[in-house]
């Protein structure tokens, strides 16, 4: 998504009370009509961390009529009123911008009631390829934002869909992993103050050890005690709603900042626009990713737990200790859960993170993975990219909020057509 | 310091509020899927949004009847039952859990989204359709009390006319489950390839199980709102689901009564619990010093979290229930 990388420009749109409503400017029309009802709104108009002057910023009424007309001064404060209580469109002239600033959303609509306050706020991106460019540098804007999104699911995802190929457990918080380790390098980024790199580098060896005490302290004496896996599930559904709920406690329910990365400018490569950031969690999931191949493909352990994952009994009959193999995918779960944690607070949330953030992306882990195979590894990365360019995509024609909506479509149309996934095996379906 | 007796009568006053209602119509509901069926419904509550949403838009948008409104909100739900379930049904049960725990968070952004606050009101809420079920009270004084349980006369309708739908909704499950359909179901829960084998269509059976479910779990929405008046998006959150599925399992899955008196004990020992922290928590020199006010709220989710998993493992037949009824095991 393009707007987390861009920089906002927040109007705090302060309501004063009637009696203190300041004349209103030569330009405005109704306004001057009734004074004694009018409400004064200000605000400032900042991209980064420079103040934008001589900005034209415009208020119209429900029925589209501008009501009042202003610039925004040297310190890019700029101020309006309006007739009364209602509903009103602020806009800004994208004409009148500052050169090398581009308007992402210019137009913001409020309620505006007197003594209440209540945020506008305009975004701003200083980068070449912004809204209302051509539709095919819109897509392909898409497509790139698609394929870093979709990557940063798969690396979560292949934990998730290897632990279910390996025990059979459709774990519902592993959502909460991706939390735990985003909120743990914020943890040693901003209480520590590490620099972000080492602290994600720190967050991903305490994830390895969180995946770990998921399987040493629940799972695997739950599977001792010969738990079903209908209750394994429940389990892991009571276990997703306290630890999210422990992390709320903890972070507060806002969105808390990282320190570093935070106002990236977009740099330019050929057609398309990318924040530093954006193309180092496309290379470094890039790299994690083949680096996952290779570790299946070629090492003993990769080996082991294809084998593990293909026929549980065989591989233990045959000398492979299945205990070990599962603990090993948990602590590997753990570590990516955490590293794509990272990379999705910095490429899609504007480097925050925030408790519910894990558990808005295991519903698209489980649409991915379910698209691409439960159970398998490779499987599990082609459907993730799927679902991100699917899921980037789809805000072409739906509205911006509706975006997730993509992926429960593409859920339920796999399930109908090939439920096994792209290259699932039929046998594991039932 | 604390207020003991103050929290004894909450509780009990709590015993036979519409909370209790709303989630015993829904654990009702999961009793017929999990308990009776082996369905693996996590989006319970996508139904009671469905349910109060469609009830809701009908009333104030369309301006039916509310007696319509009502039809039209059990109607969506069967719709969003035949919607989940067609795709599903055939596969393993985790596949259900999936779409269903998917299907309402996004039933819940869709009702929160700005494009359609003209037709859900957005996060706003919408308001406006309950003034026929208002002006049906038939209580006349404006406040009733009970056993030193005092009650707003909105209230003691909203209260009566729900406590009548769960006893309906006991009566049904109770009369299907006796039934041959009933045994079936049962049958389809402890093997499915032996009911299969006997020449049942597994599928259709399931499918109806899932639609009788969702009609109580949007019965559970239409009442919630018709008492609140206001619907707002987030009360349908996921967790809302996991709160009725714990009630369910305490008061035993498989038991026509289980979610009924589930629910009851498990809001009791929920507003008590709140009841406690928050007056342990606040004051000058707190019982609990370390958990601030505010967070009791998020506590509680942590709370039932627990509950729910160490319940499913030490006690999975709840309090009532039959062991041998609820070893059911994914295929």
């Amino acid at each position: 998504m393009l707007l987390a990388a861009l920089i906002a420009g927040i109007g705090l749109l302060a309501v004063a009370a009637p009696a203190l409503a300041q004349p209103p400017p030569p330009s405005a029309s109704v306004a001057s009509t009734e004074p004694e009802e009018a409400i004064s709104v200000d605000g400032t108009l900042r991209s980064g961390g420079t103040e934008l002057a001589g900005v034209t910023v415009e208020v119209l009424d429900s029925g589209g009529e501008q009501v009042d007309e202003t610039t925004s001064d040297a310190q890019g404060g700029w101020e309006l009123t309006v007739p009364g209580p209602g509903t009103y469109t602020f806009r800004i002239d994208p004409e009148s911008l500052p050169e090398g600033t581009e308007v992402q959303q210019g137009e913001v609509t409020r309620e505006i009631a007197e003594g209440r306050l209540s945020a506008v706020i305009f975004r701003f991106g200083a980068e070449r390829e912004g809204l209302g460019t051509s539709t095919a540098a819109q897509v392909l804007r898409l497509l790139v934002d698609g394929i870093r999104f979709g990557l940063v699911i798969g690396i979560t995802a292949v934990g998730l869909s290897l632990i279910f190929g390996i025990t059979g457990l459709t774990n519902f918080s592993h959502g909460e992993l991706v939390t735990i380790g985003a909120v743990l390098a914020w943890t040693l980024n901003v209480t520590f103050g590490i620099q972000l790199i080492w602290a994600t580098l720190l967050a991903i060896v305490l994830g390895c050890a969180v995946g770990a005490l998921n399987e040493l302290g629940i799972w695997r004496p739950l599977r001792r005690r010969r738990c079903g896996l209908i209750a394994q599930l429940v389990v892991s559904i009571g276990l997703a709603i306290a630890l999210r709920y422990l992390v709320l406690i903890y972070l507060g329910g806002r969105s808390e900042s990282y320190t570093d990365y935070n106002n990236q400018i977009a740099r330019s490569y050929g057609p398309i626009a990318l924040t530093d950031k954006d193309l180092a969690t496309i290379v470094i999931s890039v790299l994690v990713m083949v680096g996952i191949a290779l570790l299946l493909q070629y090492t003993r352990i990769g080996k082991a737990m294809r084998a593990v994952a293909d026929n549980r009994d065989l591989a233990a009959s045959s000398g492979i200790d299945v205990d070990r193999v599962v603990l090993f995918v948990w602590v590997l779960g753990g570590g990516l859960a955490t590293l794509g944690g990272v990379l999705f607070a910095l490429s899609e949330l504007s480097s925050t993170v925030q408790y519910e953030m894990g558990f808005r992306l295991l519903l698209l882990m489980f649409a991915g993975v379910i698209l691409g195979g439960l159970g398998t590894a490779y499987g599990a990365l082609i459907g993730c990219l799927i679902v991100g360019i699917l899921v980037q995509m789809s805000t072409l024609v739906i509205p911006l909020d509706l975006k997730y909506l993509g992926g429960l479509a593409v859920l339920i149309v796999i399930l109908v057509f090939r439920p096994q996934g792209l290259l699932g095996s039929r046998a594991r379906i039932g | 310091m604390i207020d003991y007796s103050g929290l004894l009568t909450n509780g009990l006053a709590q015993l036979v509020g519409t909370s209790v209602i709303f989630f015993a119509l829904l654990a009702i509901g999961l009793n017929v899927h999990f308990g009776y069926t082996g369905l693996l419904n996590f989006g319970q509550i996508g139904f009671a949004l469905v349910g109060g949403y469609g009830m809701g838009i009908a009333v104030a948008n369309f301006g039916l009847p509310l007696w319509a409104g009502v039809l039209v909100g059990i109607g969506c739900g069967v719709v969003l039952a035949l919607l989940l379930g067609i795709p599903t049904l055939r596969l393993r049960a985790d596949y259900l859990a999936i779409v269903t725990i998917a299907a309402s968070e996004i039933l819940r952004l869709i009702t929160r989204s700005t494009s359609l606050t003209d037709l859900t009101g957005g996060t706003q809420g919408l308001t406006g359709y309950g003034d026929a079920f208002t002006a049906a009270n038939p209580f006349g004084q404006p406040r009733y009390s009970f056993f030193g349980v005092g009650l707003l006369r909105g209230e003691l309708w909203a209260i009566s006319v729900g406590w009548t739908v769960v006893a309906l909704s006991v009566l049904l499950v109770w009369l299907l489950m006796r039934s041959p359909w009933g045994r079936v179901l049962r049958a389809i829960r402890e093997d499915e390839d032996a009911a299969r084998a006997l020449g049942k269509n597994v599928f259709a059976y399931k499918i109806q199980s899932l639609v009788l479910g969702g009609v109580f779990g949007a019965l559970g929405g239409i009442f919630y709102s018709l008492s609140v008046q206001s619907l707002t998006p987030d009360f349908f959150s996921p967790p809302q689901t996991f709160f009725a599925y714990a009630a369910l399992i305490l008061g035993g899955a498989g038991r026509v009564l289980g979610p009924v008196i589930g629910a009851m004990l498990f809001w009791f020992f929920l507003s008590v619990a709140d009841d406690f922290l928050r007056q342990a928590t606040a004051g000058e020199s707190p019982l609990i010093g370390f958990i601030d006010t505010q967070d009791v709220g998020a506590i509680r989710f942590v709370l039932v979290g627990v509950f729910l998993g160490l319940l499913m493992v030490y006690r999975p037949q709840g309090i009532f229930g039959n062991k041998r009824e609820v070893q059911l095991d994914a295929r």
